[in-house]
């Protein structure tokens, strides 16, 4: 079949700009074959250029004494002493989950995995992070189950234990879930491997599996808005093959452990293009490729099609000269392609061939690092004043006692056993901390060290005030981090938003931006890593901003960590921070009288920074017994989770002054820097007196007891629950969903 | 005692199976890979779980095949001792070292938990130092860990003290609402005709050390060790 003739017409179909299609013709001096026109189309794509988002990405707080790798290649990497690293990245498979969920979302742990295991580490852990439309949309039971089945089974299969994670639901998400998938991988501080084309005359291999049709234009997909011609786009979507990537990651690291790589990539979006283009781009070289050495599938692909598929688990690598057959001995022995399709030249230009004929040549510099970049108009949206207006008098009162169950039975809060008993938690053997604790905790083996993570991010926050919810969200993963007494290190983002031609997404996104940035700079956490997907709208409706944040911490002692759980009745309760009795945005509001309003609570830095210290001093020295971050529903679910999470036999004698506060805002306000902490009887003075010393206001606020979670407030009763309501209610809240 | 683990190419618990005897009892673990034909003087085979080939075809069906099942088999023949854990335990169940078969779980998902084991005999090696009656915690994760067996397969195994640990409660309680993936008769794990085979879906070696929240998973090597020594 021959190619189609390239006009600007078919520049327009490809998603380039008439501006992006004068750039193309001024680029090469002529108009573009057909293999050319689509490596401009993807490498130029949102998804692979950050066109719109580069300009304020730079933003970002990146470096930082313990940084080895910043953003800008497959994953980030940092020391955590020993002669260890943690490599990590977070990444959206949003689009291709809502057309095939489980295809979708497997393939986007497969993408992580490899984006960590090609920079030379072993995956060690994933987190996901899923939104998802209202409970009871009728599509949301249909895509969260085959979400989780899909994301289980590619952990599941490969061996990587799946240790933590958010599930979110909101109307927002009804037409565009997402899927953010974070994988950290271990590796030696001295053995990072990076994406470098380098070295005229090394080989380049191609390897893994072979290629297909799938996934074509994915990259192109997930650069648009969607509407209901989108479910035609299902042959876009990649089929994933954990088996194969188990086989890929074993062949690769057995590869990286002697000296046969000069450079190595993934092939994820964009396939074989970016992965070329992106080698040479980093290393100021040339690459020259034979597309009929590329191990195909079927047969009759064209040169296009070859330079587009996003086929899953393939990796390209240039490889010391010479040393080809060593690659390819350790892959046959795992049973998988490798095979030479090329070299690295010195012409800075990208020279791909097809049985000799010379099909694309491209300069390669303006096409990938080069790529087009927009300052994009902004504009606060409409009506955010209104919204965040809120007369909290207003509200009629409520029983605590309902309010709770209320709370706790709600799919944002409830258990997530449904989900969590579909993944592997414990292969590997090193999940000391899994689902359910602040921070997924997973012992470096060899060491006395763990690693910390946790994934967060309160949409509603974030669309009331993207500013302060981009700082709220990285001040929650770091105190989650802290919770479990690690010191948080570093983070990576996943930056959803809606479609940024228009001003409104951009301004929240870019105060998304500032707000992270300027968290993440006063937490001494650098970005290392992230990935940006616009475009989450379906029918012109964009979601609430959601940026997630990943943060990794360091836990030097395994031995001296916190976890929620209540431990011994007569324990006492010691609430951390202080209490303002904050609304806007909370889940009360949401649960109780389905309010999106209100401003989210303000956040003071500095205050956030002692309380996280407090958190790792008390843990250290063995003075607090529990740990909970309070948070999303606020003092009163923090304490019933604290109960819940030591197997329902434990809650709480609580008494409270309201202090002028009604008891929603007493019991249910969400003000930020807030931790539950225990202490044995007689030990709270210990973190009292610690408290005190470190500036952090610290109040006895009642006692661990068996089986009822009692709270007087003002010396009056206003709540009293047996822990077995209260985990009945919280147990069956997905059930309405899942069945 | 030698120990041996088979890695097969999906085999994902082999590190896990790698590490156990050099942590519980201090002794090297040999790796054999799945193409060899000799298991190089090992006493004790370790079959390792994972999804060996994706389990695209049955669970178990495709490692049964190769060539260092040949080897398994003649050592068990011989009275070698063999722990299938998990995936293990259904490719001993694919080669007919052990009679039935695991079935897609009930729930028809994959099951990840913590689940409490009662030992049901202490006449194997593998138990003898644990004793009959004991709970074990550890967790189990698999999609298909619904053992089954036919009538007769299963009176006879009974009958021959075979049932090496059932799923219970807390208490030990025999309860559906604790036996997670439906398995017949609640049987977690069994042993061969001559008790030198075990085969069990629960992951002892994922809970060898306290700092991963029990360590009752130790005891089944520990009791192997002791009832060698003996030997």
């Amino acid at each position: 079949m021959a190619d189609p003739k390239v006009t600007r017409a078919l520049a327009l179909q490809h998603g380039l700009t008439d501006e992006e299609w004068e750039k193309a013709l001024s680029i090469l001096g002529r108009t573009p074959s057909y293999p050319e026109l689509g490596i401009f189309s993807v490498m130029w794509s949102e998804h692979c250029s950050y066109k719109s988002s580069r300009v304020h990405l730079r933003r970002f707080p990146t470096k930082g004494p313990r940084v080895l790798q910043g953003p800008g290649e497959n994953a980030g990497v940092v020391d955590i002493g020993d002669g260890w690293a943690v490599c990590f990245k977070m990444e959206s498979h949003n689009h291709p989950s809502y057309i095939e969920p489980y295809q979708g979302a497997a393939t986007g742990v497969g993408g992580i995995l490899r984006d960590v295991f090609t920079m030379g580490a072993r995956p060690i852990a994933n987190l996901n992070g899923l939104f998802f439309g209202r409970p009871d949309h009728p599509k949301t039971a249909h895509l969260m189950k085959g979400v989780v089945a899909g994301i289980g089974d590619y952990g599941n299969c490969i061996g990587v234990p799946t240790v933590g994670g958010q599930v979110t639901f909101n109307p927002c998400y009804d037409g565009n879930i997402l899927v953010n998938a974070f994988t950290l991988g271990l590796l030696r501080a001295d053995k990072i491997f990076r994406g470098y084309a380098s070295g005229v005359g090394n080989p380049v291999l191609y390897v893994g599996s072979k290629t297909g049709r799938d996934g074509i234009h994915g990259a192109t997909m997930a650069s648009a808005e969607f509407s209901e011609a989108t479910e035609e786009k299902r042959p876009t979507v990649q089929v994933g093959d954990p088996f194969t990537e188990k086989l890929l990651l074993e062949a690769c690291l057995e590869l990286m452990a002697e000296d046969v790589i000069v450079g190595i990539q993934d092939m994820g979006a964009a396939g074989l293009t970016s992965s070329s283009f992106e080698m040479a781009g980093r290393a100021g070289s040339g690459i020259r490729l034979d597309l009929d050495r590329v191990p195909m599938r079927e047969s009759g692909m064209t040169p296009y099609e070859i330079l587009l598929s996003e086929s899953q688990e393939r990796m390209l690598i240039v490889a010391e000269q010479g040393r080809e057959a060593r690659v390819r001995e350790i892959f046959h022995r795992w049973g998988l392609d490798a095979v030479a399709i090329g070299e690295v030249t010195d012409t800075g230009r990208a020279e791909i061939f097809w049985h000799g004929e010379r099909v694309v040549d491209m300069p390669v510099g303006p096409v990938s690092d080069q790529a087009p970049a927009y300052e994009r108009p902004m504009r606060e949206p409409a009506g955010l004043q209104s919204r965040t207006a809120l007369d909290v008098a207003s509200l009629p009162p409520v029983a605590p006692a309902a309010a709770l169950l209320a709370l706790m039975g709600h799919p944002d809060l409830c258990s997530r056993r449904w989900v969590t008993t579909q993944y592997d938690q414990t292969v590997r053997t090193n999940t000391v901390l899994g689902p359910g604790a602040d921070a997924a905790l997973v012992r470096i083996k060899g060491t006395t060290k763990a690693v910390a993570m946790s994934l967060d991010v309160n949409p509603r926050y974030c669309k009331l005030d993207p500013f302060e919810g981009g700082r709220l969200a990285v001040a929650e993963s770091a105190r989650n981090v802290a919770c479990v007494g690690a010191k948080p290190l570093a983070l990576t983002d996943c930056l959803n938003f809606g479609n940024p031609e228009k001003p409104e997404v951009m301004w929240e996104f870019a105060r998304s931006v500032d707000g992270i940035s300027e968290a993440a700079a006063a937490m001494e956490t650098p970005v290392v890593s992230g990935n940006v997907s616009f475009y989450n709208e379906t029918n012109g409706v964009g979601i609430h901003p959601t940026p997630t944040i990943g943060m990794v911490g360091l836990l030097e002692e395994v031995d001296a960590r916190l976890d929620p759980a209540f431990k011994e009745p007569g324990d006492a309760i010691v609430l951390l921070g202080e209490t303002f009795g904050h609304l806007g945005g909370s889940a009360a509001l949401w649960v109780l009288f389905g309010l999106e309003a209100g401003s989210p609570p303000s956040l003071d830095l500095s205050a956030e920074l002692r309380l996280i210290a407090l958190l790792q001093e008390l843990a250290a020295h063995g003075l607090a017994r529990s740990a909970h971050d309070c948070s999303e529903g606020g003092l009163l679910v923090t304490v019933a989770e604290c109960g819940l999470a030591s197997g329902s036999t434990l809650g709480a004698d609580l008494s409270l002054a309201t202090r002028g506060l009604s008891p929603l805002a007493r019991l249910f306000g969400e003000d930020a820097s807030r931790a539950v902490v225990t202490a044995p009887r007689g030990g709270e003075q210990g973190v009292l007196e610690t408290a005190a010393r470190l500036n952090v206001p610290a109040a006895v606020i009642g006692t661990v007891r068996r089986e009822r979670l009692v709270v007087r407030l003002d010396g009056n009763p206003a709540a009293d629950l047996s822990m077995a309501q209260l985990r009945a209610a919280w147990e069956n809240g997905l059930r309405p969903i899942v069945g | 005692m030698k120990v041996a683990v088979v890695r097969f190419w999906g085999s994902n618990c082999d590190h896990d199976a790698i590490e156990w005897a050099p942590r519980v009892l201090g002794l090297a673990s040999e790796v054999i890979w799945y193409e060899e034909r000799e298991l190089r003087g090992a006493d004790l085979v370790v079959l390792p779980g994972g999804f060996s080939y994706g389990d695209y075809l049955r669970p178990g069906a495709m490692a049964a095949r190769t060539p260092v099942m040949e080897a398994v088999i003649a050592h068990a023949r011989r009275g070698g001792l063999v722990i299938g854990i998990c995936n293990g335990f259904q490719v001993l169940c694919e080669v007919g070292l052990l009679p039935g078969a695991l079935l897609r779980n009930q729930t028809l998902t994959f099951l990840h938990q913590e689940v409490v084991l009662r030992c049901e005999t202490a006449g194997s090696p593998f138990t003898a130092g644990i004793g009959k009656g004991r709970l074990l915690r550890m967790p189990i994760a698999h999609g298909d860990g619904n053992y089954f067996a036919d009538a007769a397969t299963l009176s006879r195994l009974k009958d021959e003290d075979r049932v090496a640990f059932r799923y219970v409660d807390a208490e030990g309680g025999l309860d559906p609402a604790h036996n997670p993936n439906g398995s017949l008769d609640a049987i977690a794990g069994i042993l061969s005709e001559g008790r030198n085979v075990l085969g069990m879906m629960p992951h002892p070696e994922r809970a060898s050390e306290a700092l991963l929240g029990s360590s009752d998973g130790a005891e089944i090597l520990q009791s192997v060790l002791g009832s060698f020594q003996r030997a």
